[in-house]
């Protein structure tokens, strides 16, 4: 059984929360005594029906106000594989909370109103999408009884959709035609769109293939901890220095030649440890210690890639940034802490290029300055090098945040698209 | 190109996660410390914490914030455990807050210390000036946790701010604080109560022996089964019963119930919360059941 991390993107006017409690409550991750809560809160309010919101929105202030604010991760499993569900709310002064849930997801569903088809936020929601490579994107055409079903209304949103997003960079987009509130594909296929051959969103979000999202091709390793045994009794270990790290993209084996930057002197993998024993490969997402043949200079915040195969080593780099503080905001001149894989250095931000206005897509270069949830390209100079890669090849080592040194706040989330 | 499929289990991702949590928290930290109470899922984070730094011993002290009314088949499990891995325990403790006149003890029927550890967390975090500290906290587990981060900022009142959290994005986690700020860290949050017991199962790891079933006297008190203790009071219209029982959550005995359950193995234990309908904390937790919002409020004041 494997892991897929999703996003949802809507509000309860799409049915995104009537959505994610049917598939809660139909795997059974919803409990007894948490169905009573609702109930019962639901009652005391005067609505009509089980409102499932109050599951996912668990904060005072969002109960107070019958929205959701901040991402609720949720969790289900079905035989298959297991589900972590990052709930993100809709509304354009959301932008940065789908950011978060977005960077992390394998696969987006967005949500469409059948009968209001394509809006700007279901645009908005796909740009952000492809923004953070989510790598798989579900269209899922709800609330189709209310359109009798109809397959003309479908095809329409379908090619609507599809027209718009060759604009944008989507890998993988399914359209799903489904009744949330009545479960029509759901979980199981409807038999009031036997016109319908594709599989059920469940089927699909527990088939879809996922294993080779990852960047297994270019071997990237950010050192993050140094492991030296100090204690007298670990006579074995007593000369042991290991690299300790998540391994952030490629295939790593014992014997395999490696680069270490900043350095670039060259060394083999003597042998790849863990806790329970040594192993033959390491990939993403396992976190390994590595030793080397030779006795080396490494520390956090270094790399390890392949000789014929290295990330750019880069202190001017243009990005994809989205601004997610309040008050402050960004613009040219701006310094900043910047963390990027295992290293932390300060950025300035040399230029703005454009603000992109998220519903058209239309690039304003007239703009002087980023603020809450807005996304434009900049350039920024780091004070070290970093080891980075365009972030559509590899979001972990193309990702980066950056931290107000005054308020230690995070403050925007910046996806490389050229380094140098 | 690529001859196998690299798949990697549900168990494997949650503990790769961890394990760079951990690590990251002992890189860029100068004082963390982990909270260990005996408790299932603090066993599972000292399993994580081995392994992230073998061959080297766990880079941290950890620390109990004891009530004094914890089961002592806990306690002895909690001594006993610090010592094989050669770890320093910290005991802070709720007894010496009450001595101190830094809070004052609840009376009656219900009194319990449950929400008097936070004082003692929070003093003892600032006595020993403790930057991060690890707690066992799953977002599976309540619906103010879900929304919590994993690197979760307090101030220097040790308060939450849930309105005001820190966006977390990729594998990137913001540690800058302040002096005298802390960040409290969870790196089980990803994980559900079942992965909790599915990894206990593969892991082979000890438990204490209060979670597999046994002969308890317990007496009844809104729907859960409180244990005979000197520290839980108990009226006489609450009689005394003998029962087979296990507890799913560790806690307090005053305010930790028990299930009836004849689970005697971890393998039976996985059955039977696979086919459960109530939350872990739901069925045992009279600390929840104040009010909706129970947990958050706690949490803002600096709670686990």
């Amino acid at each position: 059984m494997d892991i897929l991390r999703f996003a949802t993107a809507g509000s309860v006017d799409d049915g995104k929360s009537t959505l994610i409690g049917r598939l809660l409550f139909d795997s059974k991750a919803i409990f007894e005594d948490q169905l009573e809560a609702v109930e019962r809160t639901s009652r005391d309010r005067g609505t009509e029906y089980t409102d499932l919101s109050l599951l996912t929105d668990g904060l005072r202030a969002e109960r107070e106000q019958g929205i959701t604010i901040d991402v609720a991760y949720r969790y289900f499993a079905t035989p298959r594989r297991k589900f972590i569900i990052a709930d993100t709310p809709g509304h354009i002064q959301y932008t940065r909370n789908m950011v978060t849930g977005a960077s992390t997801a394998d696969l987006a569903i967005i949500l469409i109103d059948a009968r209001k088809g394509v809006l700007e936020q279901s645009r908005r929601h796909a740009f952000l999408t492809s923004l953070l490579r989510v790598p798989h994107l579900v269209l899922a055409v709800n609330k189709m009884d209310l359109v009798d079903y109809s397959q003309e209304r479908f095809e329409e949103i379908r090619e609507e959709f599809t027209a718009f997003a060759s604009k944008l960079n989507v890998a993988d987009l399914t359209f799903i035609p489904i009744s949330a509130l009545n479960g029509d594909n759901v979980v199981s296929r409807s038999e009031n769109m036997p016109w319908y051959l594709g599989s059920s969103l469940l089927h699909h979000l527990e088939n879809v293939h996922i294993a080779s999202d990852r960047n297994l091709v270019d071997v990237r390793f950010p050192v993050q901890y140094v492991i030296r045994p100090q204690r007298a009794t670990d006579h074995a270990f007593h000369d042991y220095r290991g690299y300790a790290g998540q391994v952030a993209g490629g295939v790593l084996k014992p014997g395999d030649e490696v680069v270490h930057l900043p350095s670039g002197l060259t060394t083999r993998i003597a042998s790849i440890d863990t806790f329970d024993g040594p192993v033959e490969e390491a990939f993403p997402p396992m976190s390994v210690t590595l030793r080397f043949e030779d006795d080396l200079d490494i520390s956090r915040g270094d790399l390890i890639a392949r000789p014929n195969n290295q990330p750019q080593v880069a202190q001017e780099l243009d990005a994809m940034v989205c601004w997610m503080a309040d008050g402050v905001k960004l613009t040219p001149r701006s310094k900043l802490t910047i963390k990027h894989t295992t290293r932390t250095a300060r950025a300035m931000v040399r230029d703005l290029h454009y603000r992109l206005d998220v519903n058209t897509l239309h690039r304003d270069e007239e703009a002087t300055a980023l603020g809450l949830n807005e996304i434009g390209r900049v350039s920024l100079r780091v004070t070290q090098p970093l080891f980075v890669d365009d972030y559509a090849r590899n979001r972990l080592t193309g990702g980066f945040i950056l931290v107000d040194e005054a308020t230690n706040g995070t403050v925007a989330a910046g996806m490389i698209i050229d380094a140098r | 190109m690529l001859q196998r499929d690299y798949t990697t289990s549900q168990l494997d991702v949650l503990e790769a996660e961890a394990i760079h949590i951990m690590r990251e928290v002992a890189a860029e930290f100068e004082r963390p410390c982990l909270l260990f109470s005996g408790g299932k899922d603090s066993i599972v984070m000292l399993r994580i914490a081995e392994k992230a730094f073998w061959p080297a011993a766990i880079p941290f002290p950890l620390m109990h914030v004891d009530t004094g009314h914890n089961f002592d088949e806990v306690i002895d499990f909690r001594d006993r455990r610090a010592q094989e891995l050669g770890a320093r325990l910290i005991v802070a403790s709720v007894q010496d807050s009450i001595d101190a006149g830094r809070v004052v003890e609840e009376t009656g029927r219900r009194a319990s210390r449950n929400r008097l550890q936070t004082t003692t967390l929070l003093d003892a975090i600032e006595e020993h000036e403790f930057d991060a500290v690890f707690g066992g906290a799953r977002r599976d587990e309540e619906k103010a946790r879900a929304k919590e981060r994993v690197f979760s900022f307090r101030d220097d009142f040790g308060q939450w701010d849930p309105k005001n959290q820190r966006p977390e994005l990729w594998n990137l986690y913001n540690s800058r604080i302040r002096k005298g700020e802390h960040i409290r860290v969870f790196p089980l949050s990803n994980w559900t109560e079942l992965d909790v017991w599915d990894y206990i199962r593969r892991e082979g790891i000890e438990i204490p022996s209060i979670y597999f079933a046994h002969t308890r006297k317990v007496f009844e008190r809104d729907g859960m089964l409180l244990p005979d203790s000197d520290v839980v009071q108990r009226g006489e219209d609450e009689p005394l019963f003998e029962a087979v029982v296990r507890y799913r959550t560790v806690g307090d005995m005053t305010c930790t119930g028990a299930v009836q359950s004849t689970a005697a193995t971890v393998e039976e234990i996985i059955e039977e919360i696979a086919a459960t309908r109530i939350t872990e904390r739901g069925a045992t937790r009279a600390d929840d059941r104040a009010s909706e919002a129970a947990m958050e409020d706690r949490k803002r004041e600096g709670y686990f």
